[in-house]
């Protein structure tokens, strides 16, 4: 082999260990996170961090989910994303149905009032959604989160759905219309089952918005019973300190594991819905 | 047909749920804080007109500055990390990977999909030195970097440093997918043509790639950018903002003041003071570079 060969193997190894250097940064802490969540609090003391774990102690899992009660705070949290996901999607698809395919005077203001809203800073809202919260005795309720949740996914829900509904040929509603359907039928039995490539990909962002939400349930939840798993991981290295760390990595991987397991599943679809906003706006 | 697409009753029924959550759950409270940030005290107990004062107020307060010059150096190193490493990693996917494309663009997005509170956890256990060593620490002896070893989130400046490559290390690959996207949209002829006249490396980076990526860029940068000035929930869920206020952003900073000491009106300032940033970023990025051609 020439020197010229050598080098360029060379440079090539280089750039491979960069390569898995680069990936292993980024995958690494997940995988710690959920190897440490197995491990018993005195191999934390025993053995360097890096150490796998000795065997799978998954009382670490009962004491998050029981005394630790994640599992009050998953089920908060279930509630209240699964509700706000459905109101999110059944209010996004019908207003982009009439922003996009009906006619009426004041549909570009109304499209320009809903996207307004895709870069609110999520602060600004805060002080004023509290202090009605707490006039209308919703603080520490689900509602008080399904509404601001919902309120906050429209935006960037409407504007992927929209921009999809719009490419539907208007030649469909017509031969519904023709075969008899009146309007709230075109858009339930043509419309929505059409645009439902758009609908499953907002359910599927907005379910990662929603469920790794912290500052609306931190702001209008106090009452620990009603707290989501986020606020909750919050509250759970406050009571338990430094104390049990078996405990506390595996009360992060139960916060994570919805989140894993949908991308693992569908991350095609979760990345391109993700920058669908970027790339297209 | 036309009648039925110009049914008035039927436009409300599909726009008025939503319009009606909307206004009051993001709309009208936006209005309503620049209201308060008018007035000082806290509603219906010490309630006053305050005026602009609140928004003077600002600049006399230790707090706040300190809050916003860290802010602001948070932002520049994070929206130049997210961003330029952003743009890196796109340029690895398609220049330097030829195998496993799609495993590497799927590992690289996964931080992005995460709990920001997971995450911030997560980087607290990493860098832990007491009661025992968290990985980074682990690392540095087994490397046998044992004197490097230190309270990295417990010092000022470490810990400052750490938020920011957490978030530069959650968001990179969000922005390596756009741009890896843009990339993908630039004719193949193009990029060959230049390689026949002999641009290679950096020369057909700044000559071709840059230029035809000048939009996504900037889209890029008004996402980093009104991202990171807003930036509560890693901070929080990292540091609570600490050591001290090492790394007190501005806006936990408007979440103290209002929930912590019940300075609604000095809190409402703060947040509009927040949003007109985001706006002002916004337009100066569209507006100053977005009209500019080459």
């Amino acid at each position: 082999m020439d020197t010229a060969r050598i080098r360029s193997n060379i440079a090539s190894l280089l750039f491979k260990i960069f390569v898995v250097i680069f990936l292993a940064i980024e995958v690494y802490p997940i995988l710690w996170m959920l190897i440490s969540s197995f491990k018993e609090t005195r191999e934390f003391t025993s053995n360097p961090s890096y150490a796998l774990p000795e065997g799978f102690f998954v009382q670490n899992y009962a004491d998050a989910w029981t005394t630790g009660r994640m599992g009050i705070f998953f089920k908060n949290s279930l509630i209240t994303t699964a509700v706000s996901l459905v109101l999110i999607v059944a209010l996004s698809s019908s207003v982009s149905f009439a922003l996009v395919k009906m006619r009426w005077a004041l549909r570009g203001i109304a499209l320009s009032f809903f996207m307004s809203g895709i870069m609110v800073p999520v602060t600004i809202v805060l002080i004023p959604l509290f202090t009605m919260y707490k006039a209308l005795h919703l603080l520490n309720t689900y509602w008080s989160l399904i509404i601001t949740y919902t309120g906050f996914g429209l935006a960037l829900s409407v504007y992927l759905i929209a921009s999809y509904m719009r490419s539907l040929p208007d030649e469909l509603i017509e031969a519904a219309v023709i075969d008899g359907c009146d309007i709230y039928q075109v858009f339930w039995k043509v419309v929505v089952p059409l645009s439902m490539n758009a609908i499953i990909t907002v359910l599927v962002i907005q379910f990662f918005f929603r469920w790794n939400d912290m500052i609306f349930s931190m702001t209008f939840i106090s009452r620990t019973a009603m707290k989501t798993v986020q606020t909750g991981l919050l509250y759970f290295s406050d009571e338990w300190g430094n104390k049990n760390w078996g405990a506390i990595f595996a009360a992060i991987s139960i916060g994570v594991m919805p989140t894993l397991a949908l991308y693992a599943g569908l991350n095609k679809l979760v990345i391109d819905g993700m920058t669908a906003g970027a790339v297209k706006g | 047909m036309e009648s039925l697409l110009r049914d008035k009753k039927a436009i409300l029924v599909f726009v008025l749920p939503a319009a009606l959550i909307y206004l009051f759950s993001v709309f009208v409270p936006i209005i309503w804080s620049t209201y308060y940030s008018l007035f000082s005290g806290l509603p219906g107990i010490n309630f006053k007109f305050f005026g602009l004062r609140n928004y003077a107020k600002m600049w006399g307060d230790r707090i706040f500055l300190g809050a916003f010059s860290m802010n602001l150096e948070y932002v520049a190193i994070v929206v130049l990390g997210q961003v330029g490493l952003g743009l890196l990693c796109a340029l690895l996917f398609m220049f330097g990977i030829r195998k496993y494309k799609t495993f590497v663009r799927t590992i690289v997005f996964f931080p992005v999909v995460l709990p920001v509170v997971a995450v911030g956890q997560l980087f607290t256990k990493i860098f832990e030195i007491t009661p025992n060593n968290g990985l980074f620490n682990s690392l540095l002896v087994l490397l046998g970097l044992g004197d490097l070893v230190q309270p990295w989130l417990g010092q000022p400046r470490s810990a400052f440093l750490v938020l920011c490559s957490m978030d530069i290390w959650t968001a990179m690959g969000f922005y390596a997918i756009i741009f890896y996207a843009a990339l993908m949209d630039i004719p193949t002829e193009m990029i060959e043509a230049a390689r026949i006249d002999g641009a290679n490396g950096l020369r057909l980076l700044r000559n071709i790639l840059l230029p035809s990526l000048r939009p996504i860029t900037l889209t890029c940068l008004v996402f980093s950018f009104t991202g990171t000035l807003k930036v509560f929930e890693s901070s929080l869920a990292l540091t609570r903002g600490g050591p001290g206020t090492a790394t007190k952003t501005l806006s936990m900073y408007m979440y103290d003041s209002a929930f912590l000491h019940s300075q609604y009106g000095y809190g409402s300032s703060i947040a509009v003071f927040i949003l007109i940033e985001c706006i002002v970023v916004t337009a100066v990025i569209n507006g100053v570079f977005g009209r500019r051609k080459y």
